[in-house]
């Protein structure tokens, strides 16, 4: 399977308060107003300009503070295809696998903001069409790499009537 | 070879030995979700699990305490989704006020041994009563309440050996800050931090709670500490003894690395804006004019942080520049707090208390910092926007170095004001 789209290119240290604001807290039953919020203080035009298949790329410690699951599901439902990052905090890694949100830990230096991105998912490659250079992913492990064959938890408990890790 | 503590609690709770890097299906003890993440966890269940029940009713419990009482109509609604749900699958629900997820925890449920997922990123405060407890997102744990189960990698552990006695003025977080700021805030990512050595046996069992808090500020899954006489007593003073069980690492175990701290050399401390392992010394920072600061949170809320900054309190005024809140974490630390005098002493000085809950740490209501204002609070994180203003700046701190914030207006060292002799001495 393969991701297109343009890269939004963010920092170190990107929290869940800089994903999912604090301050909307109450559109946590409202998810897709939540969306309309995603990286607001960071960029502004993400939500309005997002488009289906475009990439976040992250620096370091990606997604790293609360444990609100709003952070992956808000960038998704941007319609998000994938998350690359040079390194991800343990409870959102597990968040967006859980939601069937690829999650993939390669060294994004050069990437820029707004260059072309595909990935392949099944080879691990993540290429940048802009640019020309190809990266290789470091593999996921392998219990998250069966929950997000399945599409995420859900479809794999429901799959296997348990956890089949 | 021995095991570490992290091995230990899964090994014994699974029936077999298990190792850092092996995956387990474990059991649960209990699920919790609080009225920021509960909701999605019950829609998760309901709608994409298709369940209408839970594992077991008395071991899945919904929390009201990030936005209670609720300062908004779709809260309010959100409050009342959960406690539907509660009174239809017969699950617990805490309602407003009585407190705060993780303190509601460790004083009316966790034992020893115990295997804990929250839907809360804190939940790795229950590890200080050698529990392994962790914070999950909403559909890990909507599995595990319908299921009773969850999986875990088994995680290596750093051994955060301390010790010597915390010299007078420094305090639980002021060392949790310094251990961040060396580990950095993903330096213990999908790891274990197992806390040891004479400084944290000579400490509180509420102590304790501080350091098991922040584990996870260096990315960590677990923070774990050994149980022995302190842990009896709180479980004893919770009216649990009989939960008691002593579970400690074993000799010889493997750790990834050991990091070595003298606690003596230790002095008040702070994390700057924006980062929690931006660390800084109190002589870095002392003198910076300061426009808010709260006394609260599962991190520093409980009695013996009351009972510090009351100590610095007692027959003062904050000064009248500064929003001073307090905020005790649970119902039954307010009560103890209210017996002996702390809140009567809190709102001479100036305090403004707040319901037990997460107060203004989760930026939602109970003290909002306006644009450019400067916040020192007890809280375990600092990230733009935290308290629902993106243009503030918080710093953390002890409540000691709070508390003589409050009285100066500007970020203050606590040993000017606490009393020569002070020590924490409170058999929990």
């Amino acid at each position: 399977m393969k991701i297109k789209g343009r890269a939004w290119k963010f920092g170190d240290g990107v929290s869940t308060d800089d994903i999912a604001p604090g301050r909307y807290f109450y559109l946590r039953s409202q998810p897709k107003e939540l969306a309309k919020h995603a990286f607001e203080d960071l960029r502004p035009d993400f939500a309005k300009n997002a488009k289906p298949g475009d990439i976040v790329v992250g620096g370091r410690n990606f997604g790293q503070g609360s444990s609100r699951e709003h952070a992956p599901l808000i960038i998704k439902l941007n319609g998000v295809g994938a998350i690359i990052a040079k390194s991800v905090a343990r409870i959102f890694f597990r968040n967006a696998i859980n939601l069937g949100l690829p999650m993939i830990i390669v060294d994004t230096d050069r990437i820029n903001d707004c260059d072309e991105i595909e990935i392949d998912l099944k080879e691990g490659i993540v290429e940048d069409l802009t640019k020309k250079f190809k990266l290789e992913a470091k593999p996921l492990p392998e219990a998250m790499l069966k929950i997000l064959r399945d599409g995420g938890l859900v479809p794999h408990v429901k799959k296997h009537g348990s956890f089949t890790l | 070879m021995g095991l570490t503590l992290a091995e230990k609690i899964l090994s014994m709770r699974m029936g077999k030995k298990v190792r850092a890097g092996d995956v387990v299906i474990s059991p649960v003890d209990y699920a919790a979700a609080q009225d920021g993440t509960g909701p999605l966890t019950i829609r998760v269940m309901e709608e994409q699990l298709g369940v209408k029940s839970v594992f077991e009713p008395g071991r899945v419990i919904f929390f009201l305490d990030h936005a209670a009482p609720a300062p908004r109509k779709e809260l309010a609604n959100d409050h009342k989704f959960i406690k539907q749900f509660g009174k239809e699958v017969g699950c617990i629900v805490s309602r407003e006020g009585e407190g705060i997820i993780h303190q509601r925890l460790v004083e009316d449920f966790v034992s020893p041994g115990d295997i804990i997922v929250g839907a809360d990123s804190h939940t790795c405060t229950s590890g200080a009563l050698a529990a392994f407890a962790t914070g999950m997102g909403s559909t890990d744990i909507a599995v595990a309440m319908a299921y009773g189960k969850t999986w875990f990698r088994v995680p290596e552990t750093i051994r955060i050996e301390a010790s010597g006695e915390l010299p007078f003025g420094v305090f639980p977080k002021d060392l949790m800050l310094y251990i961040i700021g060396k580990l950095t805030a993903e330096g213990a990512t999908y790891k274990a931090l197992e806390f040891q050595g004479e400084t944290i046996r000579n400490l509180t069992q509420e102590s304790r709670f501080t350091l098991s808090n922040m584990a996870v500020e260096a990315g960590a899954k677990v923070g774990l500490i050994e149980s022995d006489d302190a842990t009896r007593r709180y479980l004893k003073e919770m009216g649990r003894e009989g939960k008691y069980k002593e579970i400690k690492a074993d000799e010889g175990a493997s750790y990834e690395s050991i990091m070595y701290i003298d606690s003596e050399d230790l002095v008040p401390s702070l994390a700057a804006p924006h980062f929690v392992d931006n660390y800084r010394t109190i002589d870095q920072l002392e003198g910076l004019k300061v426009d808010q600061v709260f006394i609260g949170t599962c991190t520093n809320g409980r009695f013996e942080d009351l009972l510090v900054a009351a100590t610095i309190l007692k027959g003062k005024k904050v000064d009248p520049n500064v929003k001073f809140i307090v905020g005790p974490a649970s119902r039954k630390v307010l009560e103890k707090a209210v017996k002996e005098s702390l809140i009567d002493i809190s709102i001479k000085a100036g305090a403004v208390i707040i319901p037990p809950g997460c107060g203004p740490c989760a930026g939602v209501h109970a003290g909002v910092p306006s644009d450019g204002e400067v916040v020192v609070s007890t809280q375990n994180r600092n990230f733009r926007g935290r308290m629902g203003n993106p243009n503030s700046e918080i710093y953390l701190a002890s409540p000691a170095t709070a508390a003589a914030t409050a009285i100066k207006g500007e970020i203050a060292d606590p040993r000017e004001f606490l009393p020569e002799d002070f020590k924490v001495k409170i058999v929990s």
